[in-house]
């Protein structure tokens, strides 16, 4: 039996020793409810109001401006509806909402929802290597513009927004600024001042903590409606008896990423460049997203002339987990928006492969990747009515 | 598991990949639009006998796959029997594939005919009524992704 490599961490990591290790009195012994009176379970209250000051502080917040949620997805989905009904209270009950045609669909299915709903939402293109302009964002800022919510860094390409840039412009305009850091936090230096944000999501799952959790920062005064009403819980602002496990995991694992944050990131970001400069040497085969500006695990590819879910079933039967945008490995049959958003062909984002890495991958693990890949994508393109063997070239390659 | 075993075992050892190259009846179908691309290489002898099959595809596990069993359904068998294969059958052969993916069914069948429609022009004679795909006069081929 082959070996067990995991290089999709931007999907989700194994949850950290320490994560654990922190959880486990409150899945167990220190079950008590936050909202009960006594000790018990205000011991709880006061673990929890620790570990909102831990995640606060790795993201250069204020405790107070951090609101604990089942996650990512509802994270966006919060800042999105919230900070719109927020202005609707304040008279404002329609306007613009500008994002990026790269977000998250966390994002982007709430922004459709809210067309629905009468706002008007600009989805603002990418270069091809995945990078919002500020100066876009800028120009297409208008006098109802209510939110700019950018990601600081895509989940597919890699790429790295300038958030700061961004926040910059929206300052000046004064506009809220939102940005979906769900595969920054954790893997890069993440800062809600320098990067003049107003709300930021992020999630446990990536950066090894526990799945179904995650937290919105708001910047005071902002004080945003609930999205889920009930017992009033979060200062009312998010109901909804607190996962204390999984928030005392969550900080535990941030703690420990952003201590090792120069480190891993410099160490991952090698493993990332042997695996970009290995595969970009095959024919027809390229980087995807930012060369310079990526985050230091992800790298990501397109090889022309194979399709990416067979690509990912070889690479599984080899003990290899990755991930791929192409059309056939999703319901939709539609290759990734990311992909087709920086220019790539349909043809072509067909053949995308995501490998992500992370605190478990080796350079060993490296060169089983760098000697797999290749060897799968020369069989399928060997098959493939596409491919030109004689040439050994697309057969959509014309000289 | 996303596949049924008998899926994988087709995408994984595929049965008559490569192609034929005095093959008598060649069809291609869908595009790379699409995402999936089927061509299928048929030599058929004077009793209208499918002698022998193979497939080059361009596509995901469930295009693998069905490309492998529909060559193995059709192999020594007559074009009229051939003609009567369809992607459910194919489908069913193989366990059943997840509902979304029947779409990649649709082109192994479509490619059997495909070949089958270009042996009849071959011959210079009609083709039948029931090897017509649905988009046959559009230049892509592709029937099953709606473009
Ligand atoms: C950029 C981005 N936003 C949002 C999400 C959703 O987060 P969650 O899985 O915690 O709901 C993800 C993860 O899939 C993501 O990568
Ligand atoms: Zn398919």
């Amino acid at each position: 039996m082959s070996r067990f490599i995991y290089a999709d961490h931007a999907g989700t990591t194994a949850l950290s020793r320490a994560a654990l290790e922190a959880m486990a009195p409150y899945l167990t012994e220190r079950y008590g409810n936050p909202s009960s009176l006594y000790r018990f379970g205000q011991e709880a209250k006061s673990d929890l109001e620790q570990a909102r000051s831990d995640v606060a502080a790795c993201i250069g917040a204020k405790p107070e401006e951090l609101f604990f949620t089942s996650g990512g997805t509802e994270a966006d989905n919060w800042a999105l509806k919230g900070v719109l009904e927020w202005m609707a209270l304040k008279g404002k009950p329609t306007g613009h909402i500008i994002t990026s045609a790269i977000e998250h669909h966390a994002i982007l299915h709430t922004a459709q929802h809210l067309e629905k709903q009468g706002y008007d939402v600009t989805y603002l293109p990418v270069d091809e290597l995945g990078r919002v302009s500020p100066a876009e964002v800028e120009a297409a800022i208008r006098p109802d513009t209510l939110l700019i919510s950018i990601m600081a860094a895509n989940n597919e390409i890699g790429t790295i927004q300038p958030v700061a840039e961004i926040g910059a412009v929206a300052r000046k305009h004064k506009v809220l600024f939102h940005t979906d850091a769900v595969q920054a936090v954790g893997h890069i230096p993440v800062d809600v001042e320098a990067w003049n944000v107003d709300l930021l999501s992020l999630s446990a799952h990536k950066f090894q903590g526990p799945k179904g959790v995650g937290a919105l920062y708001v910047r005071k005064p902002l004080r945003l409606p609930p999205l889920i009403h009930g017992g009033g819980q979060e200062k009312g602002r998010r109901s909804g008896t607190e996962n204390v496990a999984g928030v005392v995991g969550m900080a535990a694992a941030l703690k420990e990423a952003a201590a090792q944050l120069e480190t891993e990131g410099a160490r991952l970001s090698a493993l990332r460049d042997r695996l970009i400069d290995g595969l970009t040497r095959l024919p027809y085969s390229r980087l995807t997203g930012d060369p310079a500006n990526r985050l230091p695990g992800t790298a990501s590819f397109v090889f022309e002339g194979v399709e990416g879910e067979a690509l990912l079933l070889h690479l599984d039967s080899r003990g290899i987990c990755a991930s791929s945008g192409s059309a056939c490995s999703s319901a939709s049959l539609d290759p990734s928006h990311v992909l087709l958003a920086i220019g790539l062909p349909h043809a072509i984002a067909h053949g995308s492969l995501r490998l992500s890495l992370g605190a478990d991958n080796t350079d060993a693990d490296v060169d089983a990747i760098l000697a797999a890949v290749p060897e799968v994508v020369a069989y399928l393109r060997e098959m493939s009515p596409v491919w030109d063997a004689a040439e050994q070239k697309p057969t959509w390659v014309v000289e | 598991m996303l596949y049924s075993d008998k899926v994988m075992d087709h995408f994984e050892h595929p049965r008559n990949v490569g192609s034929l190259p005095d093959a008598n009846a060649v069809g291609q179908v869908g595009n790379p639009k699409c995402g999936d691309i089927m061509k299928m290489y048929l030599n058929i002898d004077d009793n209208g006998v499918i002698t022998d099959v193979k497939f080059q595809t361009f596509g995901c596990g469930s295009a693998i796959a069905t490309s492998s069993m529909a060559t193995e359904m059709i192999k020594g068998k007559t074009i009229q029997q051939a003609m009567e294969l369809t992607n459910a059958a194919v489908a069913e052969a193989l366990d059943g594939l997840p509902g979304y993916k029947m779409h990649c069914s649709v082109l192994a069948e479509e490619a059997i005919k495909a070949a089958l429609a270009d042996y009849y022009r071959r011959r210079g004679e009609e083709v039948p009524e029931n090897l017509r795909l649905p988009c046959d006069d559009e230049e892509h081929g592709c029937c099953s992704c709606g473009a």
